[in-house]
């Protein structure tokens, strides 16, 4: 009996292809994404884009930024690049540098300053080296510890002349003192040594780091680092967690709104409607209405919650985050309709907008941020909704950029949400006359 | 002059016209011609799978059709004229189940373009006709069957429309709702509203309808009066209609010597005479036959479905 039991119980999973979706699909796109995240066969910890700025120009400076170009965990740009990596424009400076970073185009950016070369590293704090000037956005709390790390080793690297000289000056100064012939003896190996760093046969390129996992401490190179963006939030990530949560339950509340023309249409409902004057266009764009303002509704909620509970800076980002809104709402509007039209049952619904949405929130960056992500995953979360509304945000609420600045995101998700309701139009034909 | 002659008016509120529609292989409306005229209310009888909700559909303009027309007072069937001059009760509660009754006039009202003062009026008519006025602020989901039916109908009547389409408007309604759904009825033909009704329910046709046709198989197989259709059907012959233990075969073979058929068990022959019926029973006991019941009665309107269909009006 127990066996009959289980034996109905298998018939009906078979026959419900949303219970089968969702039990052997889901976990497997999920674990998938997961692993491709966080897995260690991808082996490809995600880059860091580091702008470099040398004010100094001396052969020195030049080793360091050429060990920090060949190494495989950073894109150092000296100047601004198009997307495809293209130059574009003359170097930057310091003040373009951080405007660069305050836009969200790089999370780092390196200053070396004049005089770098003179006195390039020092063993101690009062050894009176350079310091070098870091400048990051403090939503990506990652990539200036890996940047500084990552300087500390292409110091060792790329200038082992500096290292003996300095190592020389302290012998001299805490040894007693080295004879005039130890001296010579010494600047003309030093001379040597410097001779096959510019050679190329020791330093920068003999010892390329792949991973760019390892990290040194700070010590050998002073650096200053400086927040450029967020160093005034009370709450550094809320911002980020009300767009980025949001934007995830705006898209589940979005289709099962659009489900309500689902259950019309099982009902008669709707073919009834359509014996009035409304037409098909007309009624599934009522419906768009309807939902981009619910949705919208639901964003100012949350948002409101996050200014009242945990201190988020509203209100004086009230434009940004009215246009945001409004963007973000129609796409997901249009994205519940489209799911909606695609689907014969609420059923159907159910199972394809759950499976749908967790994997673009996944790989949108509703869950964890888009910058852990390998790149490969980071150029497919731009496919999702929740990636452009999330980079529209933090604009508005991190990076206080004005409404201007929202162009790129704007116009994509307004694009989106055209194309999704078009499509949805289309595939709606079938409730049209037979 | 008669009562429903009056009241009928001369020209056609609706019009079809050799009216084809195939889905694939299947036709399902096959050069249906039909006129019904103000004040005038057509049944249209048939089993189910006749082809009725496919010619409604076409009527209202939700079918395109492969051949023929719809007209609806005058005007192409589907067009916004003919939407605003054509009113529609689905079988299917097609309402708002968690808006207030008034909350679903109001949609529909606006749906056909009401507005304003007019939207108030119609309102105020509908949930008068419909007897809901005490109920106007309940929501829907929360009435009983009878209500949400008339709440059903007063949705399509918010534009007043000139022909109105009753498909099985009172399915699943208990008999005092019935009555009242019937009033309904009588109130808008007698007004001058132009009416097609389905139903499966006989004694619902005979009352409401002036006249009726039997579609079957995707066409109309008789139309007319009932008297007309009776007369039509049947002349001025009494049915036999006898039920035997037996052999099966040995019943049909019996019926078709007698010029009668079996039907759902039950052999149907047709006389002009009562003395025409001892010598069928006779035959029948030759053949071995045992006679359990036996009827004569004069043919009505469900005599002349079984008859032209094979089949009982609610199969």
């Amino acid at each position: 009996m127990i066996w009959n039991v289980a034996r109905t119980a298998l018939i009906a999973l078979r026959r419900d292809r949303g219970a089968m979706v969702l039990s052997f699909v889901l976990p497997l796109a999920f674990f998938t994404i997961f692993a491709v995240i966080f897995g260690k066969e991808n082996n490809s910890t995600p880059k860091v884009t580091l702008i470099v700025v040398d004010q100094d120009k001396s052969e020195g400076s030049e080793s360091l930024v050429r060990a920090l170009e060949q190494d495989g965990s950073l894109w150092v740009h000296r100047t601004p690049v198009t997307q495809k990596g293209v130059p574009t424009g003359p170097e930057y400076t310091a003040a373009t540098a951080e405007a660069a970073v305050k836009a969200g185009d790089a999370p780092v950016a390196l200053i070396i300053p004049a005089g770098f070369g003179q006195h390039p590293i020092a063993f101690g704090p009062d050894s009176g080296g350079s310091t070098l000037e870091l400048l990051n956005d403090q939503s990506d709390t990652i990539a200036p510890q890996i940047v500084v790390g990552l300087l500390q080793k292409a110091a060792i690297t790329s200038m082992p002349s500096a290292m003996a000289d300095e190592g020389m000056k302290y012998a001299d100064k805490y040894v007693g003192g080295f004879t005039p012939a130890q001296k010579a003896k010494m600047h003309e190996d030093l001379d040597a040594l410097r001779k096959e760093e510019a050679s190329g046969k020791i330093g920068v390129g003999s010892r390329r780091s792949g991973s760019g996992t390892d990290s040194a401490d700070a010590g050998i190179i002073a650096v200053n680092a400086r927040a450029v963006v967020g160093e005034t939030k009370k709450s550094p990530m809320i911002s980020f967690y009300a767009a980025a949560i949001g934007v995830m339950f705006l898209l589940f509340t979005a289709s099962g709104s659009a489900g309500a023309l689902l259950d019309e249409a099982e009902s008669g409902t709707l073919e009834r409607v359509l014996s009035t004057r409304v037409t098909m266009t007309k009624l599934m764009a009522g419906k768009l209405v309807f939902n981009t303002l619910l949705a919208f509704v639901q964003l100012v909620a949350m948002f409101l919650w996050g200014w009242a509970v945990f201190k988020l800076d509203f209100f004086s980002h009230l434009p940004g985050f009215a246009v945001m809104g409004i963007c973000t709402a129609f796409a997901v509007a249009a994205f519940g309709m489209l799911l909606a039209s695609l689907c014969h049952t609420r059923a159907q619904l159910g199972a394809l907008s759950t499976l749908v949405i967790l994997i673009m929130s996944s790989i949108g960056g509703s869950m964890f941020p888009r910058f852990l992500m390998p790149e490969s995953m980071q150029k497919a979360g731009l496919l999702t909704i929740n990636a452009w509304a999330i980079d529209g945000f933090t604009k508005v609420f991190w990076r206080d950029l004005p409404v201007t600045a929202l162009w790129p995101q704007v116009s994509v998700l307004l694009g989106i949400g055209v194309v999704l309701f078009v499509v949805a139009r289309r595939i709606a034909r079938r409730w049209e006359c037979a | 002059m008669t009562a429903s002659a009056q009241r009928i008016g001369v020209g056609p509120a609706l019009e079809v016209d050799a009216l084809v529609k195939r889905f694939g292989d299947l036709t399902a409306v096959d050069r249906v011609s039909l006129k019904v005229r103000a004040g005038e209310c057509l049944g249209l009888l048939g089993p189910n799978g006749a082809g009725k909700s496919t010619l409604i559909r076409s009527m209202v303009g939700r079918v395109i059709q492969d051949s023929g027309r719809v007209m609806v007072m005058g005007k192409a069937a589907g067009s916004t004229e003919a939407r605003m001059a054509l009113g529609w009760v689905p079988q299917e509660l097609s309402i708002y189940p968690r808006i207030s009754c008034r909350e679903n006039l109001g949609s529909f009202g606006r749906y056909y373009g009401l507005k304003g003062h007019a939207l108030k009026e119609a309102i105020a008519w509908c949930l008068h006709w419909a007897a809901l006025e005490e109920k106007q602020n309940e929501v829907a989901k929360t009435l009983s069957g009878g209500m949400k039916r008339r709440l059903n109908m007063a949705a399509g009547m918010m534009h007043r429309p000139k022909v109105v389409l009753f498909d099985e408007p009172t399915v699943g309604v208990d008999p005092q709702s019935r009555n009242r759904i019937f009033e309904m009825i009588e109130a808008l033909r007698d007004a001058g509203t132009a009416i097609v009704y389905t139903t499966h329910y006989m004694e619902e046709a005979e009352r409401l309808c002036d006249r009726i046709a039997i579609i079957d198989h995707g066409r109309i197989i008789a139309e007319g009066t009932k008297e007309e259709l009776v007369e039509g059907t049947f002349g001025r012959r009494s049915q036999v209609l006898a039920r035997f233990a037996g052999g099966k075969d040995e019943i049909e073979a019996w019926a078709q010597r007698h010029g009668g058929r079996v039907t759902q068990e039950t052999a149907e022959f047709t006389i002009e005479q009562a003395g025409e019926i001892a010598p069928l029973l006779e035959d029948a006991t030759k053949a071995g036959l045992e006679l359990e019941d036996l009827s004569l009665r004069r043919p009505n309107l469900e005599s002349v479905f079984l008859h032209l269909t094979g089949r009982e009006l609610r199969d």
